[in-house]
């Protein structure tokens, strides 16, 4: 038989037949190695998962009207989106903004597709229901605070055509004559903590029928899903003599500064984690050491030389080092997936290269952490601890 | 020349003197027997002469090299090559089959050779036995696995220190069967034991008293 057969042989029965000691190593290893395989898997899927998610920070393009005396139809609108790749619109919602009065404060209204507000505008937190049909409005919190209004609430809300063009000419009778009026009630309080709380939001046709015309549509807000260089481009493509498209820039920049933030943080927890099992080895290997102190005496009485004991001992180290990595990168991409599907909703590629990186990391952190243990191993004095007791 | 030849050794840890200047010859296929009250330095003695430990005055010289000076790192290869122990409490492998313990002692030796084990375990009475674990053993068939360990390499030297000691009747008479006839297959052996059965079957029984030699007894061949 070869010396390294039996090399193997002492040492894998070693692991297989003392379980128990060998298996709290074991784990150590493994969770640590799954928490590096299952971060860093995350992380690299992360800028995709990240592209789609911060669209849900709010929509990443705007269509402006192009010139202030030209209104912007629909059909405009459409025009400029049929521009963009259908499987990377998530969505558009056009806004119309018209001053109306309620209890004769003066309001921004805003008509809108709310259907639409759900894909463009999903960080909406709305206490109460989306409005569901004409009779109703939804109610920035700001607004709601100023008329101390709750959900279920009724209101007057009155348009003043021309408000602005008002002459002097005109009476107060004339001038209500040319007020509509509509009562819509509050479905539901819209809280964002932003701008949007200073609006009240209809659909598009109930403004357009307080108003009795279809005013321009002042803004459209885009969601798409593509990267930096693919909405540079849909920049270029969607500008006409009507729509001037722009970029949301908070969105571009925040997300650029929140991959740096969680390769950071990354890159922190991986270290914390591989620290805690380095330390946990060492404290089993120490443990392992004492409990088989015997055992090397007898090596060493039997004329192993301590480079055979350190051999062996980093023997069993090592191959723990490698089984545990390997565990570690099967349950690191079932963790990697778990938070993937319950985080990012989306499924994440199993990454082979992964595997032998984990297993070389585990047992680099694994030799490291039986140096000391090891070492000490070479101090046993077989005359000593072989004494009959 | 002797195999062994101690020559004036002491052994002192601090005011004890364990060893107080003894000497002793062994030839080539001496069976010797040492005995003494506890605390005499019996194990001290086997320890030095086993290269697990060095005297701190005197001289060991062992199959013609004096070995009370070496580095720890020679005495480990002198005990490799020239000495086979077999211990009180047969300090098996518990996680190795008896086989595996045997081939242990080969593998720091030379190279394991599984067939030869085998051999050494069927010398023993124990092939049956090859595949148990030491916790699987009787204490009887565990010192005997520790013999088989102790023998595999043909070393110049067995040392045993009190290997009757945890045994009962029947396998300490099993186990000084086995002696005679490593005896008689031309080993050296010395016994260190309290038990008056194992020294006499011995060739010489001396007797430590207090880290001195108190007598030799010659043993007649029975
Ligand atoms: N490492 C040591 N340090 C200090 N004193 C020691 C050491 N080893 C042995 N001694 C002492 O040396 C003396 C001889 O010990 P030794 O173990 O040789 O006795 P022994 O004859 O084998 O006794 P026993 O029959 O009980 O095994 C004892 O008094 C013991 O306390
Ligand atoms: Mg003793």
């Amino acid at each position: 038989m070869k010396k390294q057969k039996m090399f193997l042989r002492m040492i894998t029965a070693s692991l297989f037949r003392r379980r128990s000691r060998m298996l709290v190593a074991l784990l150590a290893i493994a969770i640590g190695a799954t928490i590096l395989s299952g971060l860093v898997t995350i992380y690299y899927d992360v800028p995709r998962q990240m592209g789609a998610q911060m669209r849900n920070y709010g929509a990443n393009m705007l269509f402006l009207p192009a010139s202030n005396d030209d209104p912007v139809t629909m059909e405009d609108i459409k025009e400029g989106i049929s521009k963009i790749k259908k499987d990377e619109l998530i969505g558009f919602t056009p806004y119309r903004y018209e001053t109306v009065r309620i209890n004769e404060q003066p309001i921004m209204l805003a008509g809108t597709d709310i259907e639409a507000t759900k894909l463009t505008s999903p960080y909406w937190h709305i206490e109460g229901e989306y409005p569901t049909d004409s009779t109703q409005m939804l109610m920035g919190k700001e607004i709601a605070q100023i008329l101390d209004a709750k959900t279920g609430d009724s209101f007057t809300v009155t348009y003043s055509k021309e408000v602005t063009d008002l002459s002097k000419e005109q009476t107060d009778e004339q001038a209500k004559n040319a007020d509509s009026t509509l009562s819509l009630s509050v479905s539901g309080i819209l809280e964002t903590g932003g701008n949007e709380e200073k609006y009240i939001y209809t659909d598009m046709s109930v403004l357009n029928e307080l108003t009795g015309e279809l005013g321009g549509i002042d803004l459209a807000e885009l969601s798409v899903n593509t990267s930096a260089e693919g909405l540079k481009d849909y920049l270029s493509k969607t500008a006409s003599d009507k729509i001037a498209p722009k970029l949301v820039k908070k969105v571009a920049s925040s997300e650029a500064s929140v991959l740096t933030k969680l390769q950071a943080l990354v890159f922190l927890v991986t270290s914390v984690v591989l620290a805690l099992t380095m330390v946990c080895v060492a404290t089993t290997m120490t443990a392992v050491v004492t409990e088989r102190r015997k055992e090397i005496g007898l090596r060493k009485a039997l004329g192993a030389p301590n480079s055979s004991i350190i051999l062996e001992f980093m023997g069993e180290g090592l191959l723990l080092g490698g089984f545990g990595g390997l565990l570690g990168s099967a349950m690191g991409y079932a963790f990697a997936r778990y938070v993937s599907m319950n985080v990012f909703n989306s499924s994440i590629d199993f990454k082979i290269l992964l595997v032998p990186v984990t297993m070389a990391v585990s047992v680099l952190v694994t030799a490291l952490a039986c140096i000391l243990p090891v070492r000490s191993a070479t101090d046993v004095d077989p005359a000593i601890v072989l004494k009959g007791e | 020349m002797s195999l062994l030849e101690v020559k004036n050794i002491s052994k002192i840890y601090g005011s004890l003197k364990a060893l107080d200047n003894v000497s002793l010859k062994v030839e080539k296929g001496d069976w010797l027997a040492i005995m003494g009250p506890s605390g005499s330095g019996k194990s001290t003695m086997m320890n030095i002469i086993g290269a697990m430990d060095k005297p701190t005055l005197g001289q060991v010289i062992l199959d013609g090299k004096d070995i009370s000076k070496e580095s720890s790192k020679s005495l480990t290869q002198i005990r490799r090559d020239k000495i086979g122990l077999i211990f009180q409490q047969f300090h098996l492998v518990n996680y190795l089959t008896a086989l595996e313990n045997v081939m242990v002692a080969q593998y720091y030796h030379s190279i394991p050779d599984e067939k030869e084990a085998m051999e050494a375990l069927e010398r023993v009475g124990l092939a049956d036995r090859a595949k148990h674990l030491p916790a699987q053993l009787s204490g009887g068939e565990q010192q005997r696995v520790c013999i088989a360990r102790a023998l595999i390499n043909y070393p110049e030297i067995i040392l045993a220190d009190e290997p009757t000691g945890n045994l009962d009747e029947a396998n300490e008479n099993m186990v000084i069967d086995i002696f005679r006839q490593l005896h008689k297959d031309g080993s050296t052996l010395i016994v260190v034991t309290h038990d008056p059965e194992v020294a006499e079957v011995a060739q010489k029984t001396i007797v430590l008293e207090h880290g001195k030699v108190a007598r030799e007894v010659i043993n007649n061949e029975k």
